[in-house]
């Protein structure tokens, strides 16, 4: 029954070399997903724009102009050609950026969404971080205290976070914050005062400023995108918070959580470095993904605080039927949520070894 | 001389809404540097009295005894402080099976330096170089390479090995071993047993060896005590199976296969309700 201590030996996986094979293959795997979502993704807004009932002829020429103008735009539009031939011009144009002008605007598509996208960016990525930074910690604290009072604040702060509809929850903090109590500055980005201080090198504008060495610039646009960030921030903590109480519950039901206590390690140790460890796993998902509903579904926040992001650039095209806007905006934050899921994959087996 | 182990009247509790389950009905021994087997069939309570030992009894249970004191000191009055300062230094328990006691995030070193580290003040580099060197007591070869693998590439005699040496590593007096063969290829339980047998002989440890199979609990301790629905029925001398006089033991007993002859149909154990009284 003895075991043969070279034949053990032998067994053994070789680590390195095959979790670098596993992680390579997985950025290829990565890249070919992305190709394929992102074809479909062109696919589906072509589609759209052929079939909505907006005639984009008629959007350019406007309605009195006479036959021959309509047939001469009509074919500088490349319309009248067969429709595959259409989808192609459309994929080329998609893949090097060009989609249009933006009738609204009158700007390149392209170059809109560039001063638009990065607000959005900004709004998000604080709203994400203020989200992360409380909701784990108080989904752990409601998980380690499950049933006390503890945990049962943590939960109706949740439930509020998902059924008051941000509008109203927007207007509330304004007229609290801003009106009444004047300790935020109030819609839009900037004071009209510090418009066009910064250059736009990233677009992120508390980016730009810091790297210019523009602080006032940067504290107020701090000021102005502090409460809307708050609100955002309060609904991913809300999903957050409960995924982390779930995600850790279940870990601390696992048996290495008890060999962990026989080790005489401290409570906080088998919490925070081995259950939650586990628990950071599936909960980079979560936030992860979180951050993209953020990225394409701020429309509302945007709109109560007339914050100028890539959510009420869409609205606003939609409003007037500007399908170039339009499209190229989904396109884009399609773009973005594709990829994000897909870093989220990556990252996941980076985390979890048995994904290697 | 003080045991190293004294158990007297140990009830485990457990206060559920449908009504209070009690796990440990009052049980009683004590354990000297022997081995001492516990048998007894699923939901008996014998994994329950050696968490209990640790401090370990999961949430909302509950532990009362007369007695339970370690090498002198008394566990019931200690402070949840002193009693985690014992567990994984003085007092330990390797468990069923390694695909689930072992952390699946972490490396078997970094799990086998933080067993060692929280208790010892000592460098990292010393650390590590406990931790093969404990590994080589448990004969993995190429410890360095094993410890940078994670759980889940290790076989099931290699993990619970990996769990003997991160749970011996701090040179404990008191090993409790819960099942310690049961989840593994009956072709490796020999050898993880000879290797628990040699550490345990070697440092003199006392050593609880908690398992439902009889046979071998009878082959590798000195004293056996038979528990069933919490309570303990029996306690016999390994050598002496066959004096078994409680009808728990002797059904037992009389339900291991045989070799020799055929036993048609498979005796099966007709229980009393007086024997859980």
């Amino acid at each position: 029954m003895s075991l043969d201590p070279g034949l053990t030996v032998e067994a053994l996986p070789e680590r390195r070399g095959r979790a670098a094979l596993g992680f390579a293959g997985g950025v290829a795997g990565f890249l070919l997903t992305l190709a394929i979502t992102l074809f479909g993704l062109v696919v589906v807004t072509f589609v759209i724009g052929r079939v909505v009932p907006i005639d984009p002829v008629l959007a350019v020429v406007g309605d009195r102009a006479s036959a021959a103008t309509y047939q001469r735009v009509r074919a500088e539009m490349g319309l009248d050609l067969p429709l595959i031939e259409q989808f192609r011009v459309y994929l080329v144009k998609a893949v090097t950026g060009d989609f249009g002008r933006s009738v609204l605007t009158t700007n390149p598509v392209i170059e809109d969404i560039r001063t638009y996208f990065p607000a959005t960016i900004e709004l998000a990525t604080l709203g994400t971080l203020i989200g992360t930074l409380i909701g784990v910690p108080l989904g752990v604290f409601a998980a380690v205290r499950s049933g006390s009072v503890l945990d049962q604040i943590v939960r109706i702060v949740g439930l509020v976070g998902y059924s008051v509809p941000i509008f109203w929850l927007g207007l509330m903090a304004l007229l609290l914050f801003y009106a009444k109590l004047d300790w935020v500055a109030g819609p839009g980005r900037l004071d009209i005062a510090y418009d066009y201080l910064v250059t736009p090198v990233t677009g992120l504008l508390l980016v730009d400023s810091l790297m210019q060495g523009q602080l006032d610039v940067f504290w107020n646009a701090i000021s102005h995108i502090v409460l809307p960030a708050a609100l955002l921030g309060y609904f991913s903590l809300a999903y957050i918070s409960r995924m982390t109480r779930a995600l850790l519950l279940n870990e601390l039901a696992q048996e290495y959580v008890v060999t962990a206590r026989i080790k005489g390690l401290s409570e906080a140790r088998v919490i925070w470095r081995h259950a939650l460890r586990n628990a950071a796993v599936p909960l980079l998902t979560v936030v992860v993904l979180s951050y993209a509903t953020l990225l394409e579904g701020s429309v509302l926040t945007e709109t109560v605080f007339s914050w100028p992001g890539i959510g009420s650039y869409i609205t606003s095209s939609l409003q007037n039927a500007d399908m170039n806007a339009v499209l190229g905006g989904t396109l884009v934050v399609g773009a973005a949520f594709v990829t994000l899921n897909l870093v989220s994959d990556l990252l996941y087996r980076l985390l979890d070894p048995r994904t290697r | 001389m003080t045991p190293l182990l004294e158990v007297e009247d140990l009830h485990v509790r457990f206060p559920l809404t449908e009504g209070t389950i009690e796990a440990v009905r009052g049980i009683s021994f004590t354990l000297g540097r022997e081995r001492l087997g516990i048998v007894g069939e699923s939901g008996s309570g014998k994994s329950q009295t050696g968490r209990a030992i640790l401090g370990l009894t999961a949430r909302p249970g509950e532990v009362t005894a007369k007695r339970l004191a370690f090498d002198g000191i008394d566990l019931m009055a200690a402070p949840e402080r002193l009693r985690r300062s014992l567990r994984g230094s003085r007092m330990t328990m390797v468990m069923q099976d390694p695909r689930y006691s072992l952390n699946p995030v972490m490396t078997v070193g970094q799990q086998i330096i933080e067993s060692y580290r929280a208790h010892k003040r000592v460098s990292g580099r010393d650390a590590r170089r406990a931790a093969l060197a404990m590994l080589d007591e448990v004969r993995i070869t190429a410890p360095d390479r094993v410890m940078a693998l994670y759980p889940h590439e290790l076989s099931g005699g290699m993990g619970q090995r990996v769990m003997i040496a991160m749970m011996l590593i701090t040179g404990p007096e008191l090993l409790i071993a819960d099942e310690p063969t049961s989840a593994l290829d009956v072709t490796v339980r020999g050898e993880v047993l000879r290797i628990l047998d040699q550490l345990v002989a070697e440092r003199g440890m006392g050593l609880i060896l908690i398992s439902h199979d009889l046979e071998m609990v009878a082959s590798f301790c000195d004293r056996v005590l038979v528990m069933y629905a919490g309570k303990i029925v029996e306690e016999l001398a390994s050598g002496a199976l066959d004096q078994a006089r409680h009808p728990y033991t002797r059904g037992l007993i009389g339900c291991l296969p045989k070799l020799a002859g055929d036993s048609h149909p498979l005796p099966v154990l007709t229980r009393d309700p007086a024997w859980a009284r």
